[in-house]
């Protein structure tokens, strides 16, 4: 009995200390929160806004939270101090301010939605001179397949951009829906079948990103992360170089067998045989995913175990 | 002959689901054979099942949703231990299973408790409130309670028949079209959603015909109580935003049943109009839920401060404002589909403007108990708890309505942090609020104050550690519906919000305990006089429970709190009111129409889902056949004698003497 009582007691130490350990980790890391530490322009300024309307509403829930605390307590039954007013349950004065606060406060904010929403609008051109690079992705069952048209290489689950420069995405799905999204370069994007959404990012300094699906797309959604590499432009120029030395040809076929769905694809480089490859995914000239591989309803509708 | 329908269907291999499965059916054998032996059930079928008495469908609703609760919070603790575990790992339960339970937890905690408890709660209140004997059409209240627990049973029977769909709460197409989903599972959610779905259409009508058409004399809509104002709103919302849910899910079920293209982006389908039509009804839907909430807090915090509401005008309109712009704002949902800066503007700003009348409520509240005397009973406490985390779940809506926060919040957990913050400390707490507020109304008894604060705070408490969290690792990028995840930074906060759950669990633990104490010490906890909190509004000037006619004669209202003056009246006179002149009260007959109707409809789901064609024919002809039945009967009620009246009424009339006597002697 006793031993057991040592043991939990050790165990709940150790629980502790994970836990202090753990409190430590998340206090140092909180400054670094993907979406509070942007690494482009579209998220600094996505960033910018998010804290400032975080910010200006503090400003009124703050007290307001004060004064709920502060009269449930002053006005508790005990307190001889409190003022009694039981029928006072009108004043226009009063009125006045319970409107007009919130009132201001929203047409401040949306004043700060509607530009934001102009200048952060994900189909806008990000100013400079450079050239956009464009990137076409394709979000297929459970993978992310980025085509480089200019370059004429391909991969899968790897996003590589040459950081200073402005890239335009254009998107699309083999299936069902999908939501672009690497949180330090901003605004996320739906992928959808048969259509075509964009969105322009850009990429301030070197690194490596965290890049996902934010959309639910089945089974495979939670391996449908990608690592986003943005590299210098002589290191952007070597990979493509690299790339389109490499041994996998994506045409027609490849992409079939591609469309098929599989989970935890390992990044895979693949030259370009056609540049219109999205175009003809787009336009239905390629047939769309084909799904489980019973696509009919079978008796059969057993779970299947795991992935 | 069964269709689809094989033993291949019970999932033998997956151990979870049918223990789950079977303890739940143990359980129901049991207390239904308990019931048989020991000679329940014609009780239960007098009183209950066929009761058309708006009082005890309202209990019944409550009761569901209390069940179900239990049932869609193991979800979520089943959730919140996979992600606890799955950091590089596969967890317990692979996607398949976990993507099953995510989409189980949001179709059941929405439309299974979150709905029955608001419609209960109104259900039970609302005539008591307005003066009157019962609803516009006590029939029909009781068919749409039994098709929403229809609603209930199917999505419970998919645990252990079949599966359940796994594609979110919402079945998105194309993942929820027959390419991509090819199993029963968006089967089982379009079925039970489109019979619970007319259920709430029906409640949604009778509501509004009750509140526009049956008030006590003399009470004109500015003297409606708070509750009765947002329970219109709420209902009126519900005439105009159910049958959207209706003919989205029956253009899915064309879809996947009969080939059609409205949604599979092939053939000229679109799955953007599912998208745009689901957050049509979708948004409207929330306002649903939260406004009978607003409408209980203005109850509590007003009766408990000993206060009239502050500003009711402006309440009122606040309320009717939401109504509205309730309508105009269903695109947020899609800010990232690209539809363009003007459109994501517009609908940013209107989303915003929601907040305006919101907040007034909020300050109202708050002027409410300024100069009152604030007694913290349980039901307070959920109402000031409620106070300090609706403002921060409103403030992230807001957050989330400006279109580039959005590009970087949306899907993530911040969003699920959010909604939750608003479900939970909003619609939640109202709900608890509410029901701790007018149990004694229902059932003659106070329900134990220690443990329901015991619950609060554990409520509470458990809120912020599970959702405190989410919105961190949502601003770190993380996505909602994650079966694994290898980033090493989401794992503590994970783990914080498991021992947020299991706090949680444990307010759980304090509610089911609170029932059970309660109800043993019931004879301690009795309310005598009809009137616990010293209330304001009508349903305080009757005995608890009320008889089963409500109200021996109509009240005469004369102003906004009928009840507050009646008792300011017999204070300064010292003597209740003179007797009035009993006469004979005709009350609805019982009837087992929504019983039968519901039995059929189970038969109609359950078949269609399996694809049992000739049993569907056969559950639409019963459905049929109990119509007619119904519609042909030549007696609808029954008469109670003016002596029968007077006798019951000279009881709470006794108990309120008595309770005028001991004040006097009291001062």
């Amino acid at each position: 009995m006793k031993g057991r009582t040592v043991r939990d007691t050790y165990r709940g130490r150790q629980a502790w200390r994970l836990l202090v350990a753990g409190g430590a980790a998340v206090a140092l890391q909180g400054c670094s929160l993907r979406v509070l530490d942007p690494a482009g322009p579209v998220a600094a300024g996505e960033r910018t806004i998010l804290l400032n309307c975080l910010a200006i509403m503090l400003c009124i829930i703050l007290p307001t939270m004060a004064a709920t605390l502060f009269f449930a307590w002053w006005y508790r039954p005990g307190n001889y101090k409190a003022k009694r007013r039981p029928d006072w349950s009108f004043s226009g004065r009063v009125e006045l301010v319970t409107w007009s606060v919130p009132l201001m406060t929203i047409i401040f904010l949306g004043g700060i939605a509607w530009i934001g929403s102009h200048d952060l609008d994900p189909a806008k051109p990000l100013p400079g001179n450079k050239t956009p690079l464009e990137v076409q992705v394709v979000s297929l069952d459970w993978k992310w397949l980025f085509i480089y048209p200019e370059q004429k290489v391909a991969t899968v689950n790897q996003l590589v951009v040459p950081a200073g420069t402005p890239v335009h995405f254009s998107l699309t799905s083999n299936g069902v829906w999908n939501s672009f999204f690497v949180p330090q370069l901003g605004s996320q994007i739906y992928t959808m079948q048969g259509m075509t959404t964009q969105v322009n990012l850009q990429a301030d300094r070197e690194g490596s990103f965290l890049g996902l699906s934010s959309h639910l797309s089945g089974e495979g959604f939670a391996d449908m992360t990608f690592e986003t590499r943005a590299v210098s432009d002589q290191a952007f120029a070597s990979w493509v170089k690299g790339a389109q030395a490499a041994p996998q040809n994506l045409d027609d076929d490849a992409y079939k067998a591609l469309s098929k769905q599989s989970s935890k694809n390992p990044p895979a480089l693949y030259r370009l045989a056609d540049d219109g490859l999205f175009g003809k995914i787009v336009g239905h000239v390629l047939p769309p995913g084909p799904g489980p591989d019973k696509g009919e309803p079978t008796p059969d509708v057993h779970p299947k175990q795991g992935s | 002959m069964l269709g689809k329908l094989t033993l291949a269907a019970i999932p033998l291999d997956q151990p979870i689901p049918l223990a789950a499965g079977g303890v739940v059916g143990l359980i129901i054998l049991g207390v239904l054979g308990w019931v048989v032996f020991a000679g329940h059930l014609p009780y239960l079928w007098k009183e209950w099942i066929t009761s058309v008495d708006h009082k005890k469908v309202g209990m019944m609703y409550v009761l569901m949703a209390l069940v179900m609760l239990l049932r869609g919070f193991t979800d979520a603790i089943m959730m919140r231990t996979q992600q606890a575990l799955a950091f590089n790992a596969p967890g317990y339960l692979p996607p398949d299973h976990y993507n099953q339970i995510f989409s189980a937890h949001g179709t059941l905690m929405i439309f299974f408790v979150a709905m029955p408890f608001m419609i209960g709660l109104m259900n039970f209140v609302l005539p008591l409130q307005l003066g009157v004997r019962d609803v516009a059409f006590p029939t029909l209240n009781s068919v749409s309670f039994w098709l929403t627990a229809t609603g209930a049973l199917l999505v419970n029977v998919s645990l252990v028949v079949g599966e359940f769909q796994k594609t979110g709460w919402i079945p998105y197409p194309p993942l929820s079209e027959l390419t991509y989903s090819p199993g029963v599972g968006v089967d089982y959610w379009l079925w039970s959603l489109e019979i619970s779905g007319i259920g709430t259409l029906m409640t949604g009508i009778n509501f509004v015909t009750t509140i526009l058409k049956m008030r006590a004399p003399g009470m004109g809509y500015l003297r409606m109580p708070m509750f009765c104002w947002t329970a219109l709103a709420t209902n009126l919302l519900i005439v105009a935003a159910f049958p959207i849910l209706t003919a989205v899910s029956a253009m899915l079920i064309l879809d996947r049943y009969l080939d059609f293209h409205f949604f599979t982006d092939t053939m000229g389908g679109n799955s953007m109009l599912f998208m745009s039509l689901i957050w049509a009804w979708g948004h409207p839907e929330v306002y649903i839920l939260i406004l009978p909430a607003f409408g209980v807090f203005s109850e509590v915090v007003s009766t408990f401060s000993g206060k009239p509401l502050f500003g009711y005008r402006s309440m009122v309109m606040a309320t009717m404002a939401i109504c509205l712009l309730a309508f105009m704002v269903w695109l947020h949902h899609f800010f990232t589909m690209g539809a363009g800066a003007d459109v994501n503007g517009v609908f940013g700003i209107m989303s915003m403007i929601i907040a305006v009348p919101t907040g007034v409520k909020v300050f109202n509240w708050l002027f409410t108990m300024y100069g009152g005397r604030v007694r913290m009973t349980a039901a307070m406490l959920w109402s000031i708890g409620f106070m300090l985390t609706f403002v921060v779940g409103g403030m992230t809506g807001v957050l989330l309505a400006v279109p580039p926060a959005d590009f970087v919040l949306h899907n993530s957990v911040f969003l699920v942090a959010h909604f939750h913050n608003v479900i939970i400390g909003g619609v939640l707490f109202g709900a608890f609020a509410g029901y701790t507020y007018w149990f004694p109304k229902a059932t003659g008894f106070r329900l134990h104050e220690g443990w329901g604060k015991a619950s609060f705070w554990c409520w509470q408490i458990g809120f912020w550690l599970a959702f405190g969290p989410l919105y961190i690792t949502g601003l770190d990028g993380m996505t909602r519906r994650l079966q694994h995840y290898d980033v090493p930074e989401w794992r503590p906060w994970l783990l914080i919000a498991l021992v947020g759950a299991l706090t949680i669990l444990a307010g759980i633990g304090c509610q089911i305990i609170q029932l059970v104490v309660s109800i043993r010490n019931r004879h301690e906890l009795r309310d005598l006089t009809g009137d616990p909190w010293d209330g304001r509004s009508l349903e305080w000037s009757m005995a608890s429970p009320p008889p089963v006619f409500n109200y021996a004669v109509l009240p005469d209202v004369h102003g906004e709190e009928p009840y507050w003056s009646i008792k300011e009246t017999a204070r300064g006179q010292q003597h209740l009111a003179d007797l009035p002149n009993y006469e004979a009260i005709e009350v609805p007959r019982n009837s087992p129409t929504g019983f039968v109707c519901a039995f059929f409809a189970t038969l109609i789901g359950f078949a269609m889902i399996w694809h049992i064609w000739w049993l569907a024919i056969a559950g639409l002809v019963g459905a049929y056949a109990t119509f007619v039945v119904f519609a042909w009967r030549d007696r609808t009620e029954y008469e109670i004698p003016a002596a029968t009246v007077a006798a019951i009424d000279a009881r709470n009339r006794q108990a309120r003497s008595q309770a005028l006597k001991e004040l006097e002697t009291a001062s």
